[in-house]
């Protein structure tokens, strides 16, 4: 199950609704070995594309020093699908690097970037495999957490 | 002469674990025939064969040499020296 704080899960959708028809891509970082996301950091889709994302390899490696540096891992790893459900597609499945991370499918098929309801589901993605699981958004006022946006 | 080798959390299989392991080369393609002689497999996971029977780099594996994209300096030809940081990252990316 993935527990997420209700303005993490905000955060997200509004990346995913701000960049519709392209695909929006991300992470919530966390502690180590916490499974708790706690750092949102949206990330420029390097393809531009309304059918695939690539985290930038510049920006990819600032990234994973930071998380290095703060004892972080990569919690959610999350994108939008445009034009398509939210499940994992081939690629997603074949791409799928981070076997302790919770991948997080949004779909702006229906509202596009405009407000309405989005598909927001969460999968584990191991060895080609996909389990769908439980996405709950938690309430409680969480622990200091902001929104960043990642700096070309 | 050692390099140290930073490798992702999806390949420590192949490292028994180790976030990172030390690797001789003058070069990006010779540093990682001599990781694939102490963590057989790896080599594997980095390269792909291209129809001229060479070897490249993966599409979707990014390595960085103390913070520079190979894919910017010269692939595997990348000249490497003693105290060089090397870092493997698989690319986040989906369709």
């Amino acid at each position: 199950m993935l527990r997420l704080d209700r303005a993490l899960y905000e955060a997200i959708v509004a990346h995913a609704k701000r960049d519709h028809p392209d695909e929006a891509c991300g992470i919530v970082a966390g502690a180590e070995g916490s499974d708790v996301p706690s750092r949102h950091v949206a990330m420029v889709n390097a393809a531009g594309s309304p059918t695939f994302y690539e985290f930038d390899s510049t920006e990819l490696l600032a990234l994973y020093k930071e998380m290095w540096a703060k004892d972080e891992e990569p919690v959610v790893i999350y994108h939008s699908h445009t034009a398509t459900e939210a499940y994992p597609s081939r690629t997603d499945i074949g791409l799928a690097n981070e076997p302790g991370a919770h991948y997080v499918l949004v779909s702006t098929r229906e509202h596009g970037n405009s407000d309405g309801p989005v598909e927001f589901r969460s999968y584990r993605i191991i060895d080609g495999t996909v389990t769908e699981e439980e996405v709950q958004v938690t309430d409680e006022p969480g622990e200091d957490h902001h929104t960043q946006t990642a700096s070309a | 002469m050692a390099i140290e080798v930073r490798i992702p959390t999806i390949l420590r299989t192949y490292t028994g674990g180790e976030k990172a392991v030390d690797a001789t080369g003058d070069t990006l393609a010779a540093l990682i025939d001599d990781l694939e002689a102490s963590h057989p497999g790896l080599k594997d996971r980095l390269l792909d064969a291209k129809e001229d029977g060479q070897s490249d780099l993966r599409r979707f594996v990014n390595v960085y040499v103390n913070d520079e994209d190979v894919r910017f300096t010269g692939g595997l030809e990348t000249t490497l020296n003693d105290g060089d940081q090397v870092v493997v990252l698989p690319a986040v990316a989906g369709g």
